[in-house]
C-alpha cells in the first residue's frame, strides 16, 4: 500500500478501509514515522480476534530497547484478523510498514470514524511539527 | 527545544549527525544517533566515543586539599597517590547518597598535585553547594571547571588503539583507575583509564575549544574500525549490563550505599564524614531493601517504578530495566527485600498487568573475556 493513500492518526496509526467485501474492514498499522522514532523494537503485542474496540482505545503495545508505546485503534469496530507473523519478524515493521508489517483488520462499526482521521499530507505536517 | 538547555562543546556536531537531541539533566544532549542496538554492539566489539561533557568537573587546589576531600566522600583519600582514582559517594548525615563520584588524585604538569572530582550532570549545582557548605574555612580552592572544558569517553576493546596516536601518553601505560595530564590533539588535557561501560577504555578531558578536533579525530579512526558515536541511550543499556548504578535510579538521597552493593567504596574506620556514624549503625540493620539484578524470559522489558513480586507479595520495585542487546533478553537492576535478595531466587516482575518470571543473578550481567 502507498502512504499517500492511507488514513492516518495522530498516534502514527493508519489505516486503509477495503469495502471489496460488502462491509468495510480496516487494515490497520504504524507509520514509517513511529518505526523511526521507536527504533531497536524488540516486542509487540497484538489484539485478540474477537475483541470489540473503540476509536482512541489501546488494543495493543510495542516496545523497544528505549520505552513502551501504546497502539491505539484508530476506528471502532471488530477486531476481525490479526498480523501474527509479526511478533517475531518485528523487522518487517521497519522494511514493508505499510505491507506486510500490518497490524490488524478491524470490522468499520462506524465510517464517520473515518472523517477524524489525517489525510497523508496532513500527517506529514504532523510529522514534520513533531521533529524526529 | 527550548534554548534555556545548556550545551556542551560538541553540541553542534551531535545536532548535525543525526543526534537526536534530549533534555538530560538541563543539558541537551544525544540520545542516539543511529539506533541504541547498533551503538551499543560497536562499543562492545570495537570502539564507542561518548560526549559526556555534562558531568561535573570539579578541582581543588590548595594545602588542604587532601584533608578536605577526605572528610567529604565515604572512601580514603589520605595518601592515595598521585595519578590514582577512586570511586566513592558522597552522603549526607543521614547516609543517604547525595551523589557517586571519581575522586582523581593528579599532578600539574608544573609539578604540584592537585585533586578532581567528575560527579553527575544532574548532581552538579548541589553538589558544589555542599563542598561549599562544608569547607569551614579550609585552605582549598574549589573550582568547578565543567564548562571551560570537555569530556569524551572513549570505549571498547578497541578504545586504546584509537586514542592512542592522538596523545602525548600512551594510555597502555596507565593502570585501569588511573589517569594524568598529557597532550591532547595539541591541547593539554587528561587522560584516565576510566569508564561506565564494562569495557576497557579511557575518559579524556580537554579545554572546551579543542574537544571539536579531539572528537573528529577520534570519530574518524572509529569509524575506519567499526566503532561509533555513542548516545545516551545506549550509555544506559551499556552501564546496565555492566551492573553499575545510575544516580536518580539506583542511587538516591534516600538510599544508602550499603544497601546499594556499594559498602567496597565506603571505609567507616578511623574516618568521619557526613553520615558516617549513620552508615555505622545502618550496617546492623537488615530490614533495608538491597539491589540486586534480574534476567526475564521473553521480550517484554521491566520498567523503572514496576512491582517485583515473591508469589503474591511485593517486595520490592525495579530502579533499571531494559532489553539487554549483549544477553538478548529483558535485565533490570531493582531494590528488593533481604529475604529475597538470594542468588537464584525465584521472583516475578509486574509488566503492566502481567506477571512475568525473573530470577535474581549475580551482577554484573555482562564481563568482558579480554
Amino acid at each position: 500500500m502507498k502512504p499517500q493513500d492511507l488514513l492516518y492518526a495522530k498516534t502514527h496509526e493508519w489505516v486503509h478501509v477495503d469495502r471489496s467485501g460488502g462491509s468495510p474492514v480496516a487494515t490497520i498499522g504504524i507509520s514509517h514515522f513511529a518505526v523511526e522514532a521507536l527504533t531497536d523494537l524488540v516486542y509487540l503485542e497484538l489484539p485478540e480476534v474477537g475483541r470489540q474496540v473503540k476509536a482512541g482505545q489501546s488494543i495493543g503495545e510495542i516496545e523497544s530497547v528505549k520505552a513502551v508505546s501504546d497502539i491505539y485503534s484508530p476506528v471502532s469496530g471488530e477486531i476481525v484478523e490479526v498480523n501474527r507473523a509479526l511478533p517475531d519478524g518485528l523487522g518487517k515493521l521497519n522494511d514493508d510498514p505499510y505491507g506486510d508489517g500490518w497490524i490488524a483488520k478491524i470490522k468499520l462499526a462506524d465510517e464517520a470514524d473515518l472523517k477524524n482521521l489525517l489525510a497523508h499530507a496532513a500527517y506529514e505536517k504532523q510529522c514534520a511539527e513533531e521533529g524526529h | 527545544m527550548t534554548s534555556t538547555l545548556a550545551q556542551t562543546p560538541l553540541h553542534g556536531w551531535h545536532a548535525s549527525h543525526g543526534g537526536r537531541l534530549v533534555d538530560f539533566a538541563g543539558w541537551s544532549m544525544p540520545v542516539q544517533y543511529s539506533s541504541i542496538v547498533v551503538e551499543h554492539n560497536a562499543t562492545r566489539t570495537a570502539a564507542g566515543l561518548f560526549d559526556v561533557s555534562h558531568m561535573g568537573r570539579i578541582r581543588f587546589e590548595g594545602p588542604a586539599a587532601e584533608a578536605f576531600l577526605e572528610r567529604i566522600v565515604t572512601r580514603r583519600v589520605a595518601g592515595m597517590p598521585a595519578g590514582q582514582i577512586r570511586y566513592a559517594l558522597v552522603t549526607n548525615d543521614t547516609g543517604g547518597v547525595l551523589d557517586d563520584v571519581l575522586v582523581y588524585h593528579l599532578t600539574h604538569s608544573r609539578g604540584a598535585s592537585y585533586y578532581q572530582l567528575v560527579v553527575n550532570a544532574s548532581n552538579r549545582e548541589k553538589i558544589v553547594r555542599w563542598l561549599h557548605d562544608h569547607r569551614d574555612g579550609a585552605e582549598v580552592e574549589i573550582h568547578d571547571a565543567t564548562l571551560e572544558t570537555a569530556m569524551i569517553a572513549v570505549q571498547g576493546p578497541r578504545a586504546l588503539e584509537i586514542v592512542r596516536p592522538l596523545t602525548s601518553l600512551d594510555p597502555e601505560s596507565l593502570a585501569y583507575y588511573h589517569g594524568a595530564e598529557c597532550e591532547l590533539v595539541g591541547a593539554s588535557g587528561l587522560i584516565s583509564r576510566t569508564g561506565y561501560t564494562g569495557e576497557d577504555g579511557c575518559e579524556l578531558i580537554v579545554p572546551a575549544e579543542a574537544a571539536l578536533t579531539l572528537w573528529e579525530a577520534l570519530y574518524q579512526a572509529a569509524q575506519a574500525i567499526g566503532g561509533s558515536a555513542v548516545g545516551l541511550g545506549a550509555r544506559d543499556t551499556l552501564r546496565l549490563e555492566a551492573g553499575m548504578p545510575l544516580y536518580g535510579h539506583e542511587l538516591s538521597e534516600e538510599i544508602d550505599p550499603l544497601q546499594a552493593g556499594l559498602s567496597f567504596a565506603v571505609n567507616l574506620k578511623d574516618r568521619t564524614f557526613p553520615g558516617s556514624e549513620a552508615l555505622a549503625k545502618r550496617k546492623a540493620d537488615t530490614s533495608a531493601s538491597v539491589r540486586i539484578g534480574l534476567t526475564l524470559e521473553g521480550k517484554r522489558v521491566p520498567r523503572e517504578g514496576y512491582p517485583v513480586l515473591a508469589g503474591e507479595q511485593q517486595i520490592g520495585r525495579v530502579t533499571s530495566g531494559t532489553f539487554s542487546p549483549t544477553l538478548n533478553r529483558p535485565i533490570a537492576m531493582a531494590y528488593v527485600s533481604r529475604q529475597h535478595a538470594a542468588t537464584g531466587s525465584e521472583l516475578t516482575v509486574d509488566i503492566r498487568g502481567s506477571r512475568e518470571s525473573a530470577r535474581v543473578v549475580e551482577l554484573p550481567f555482562y564481563k568482558r573475556t579480554t
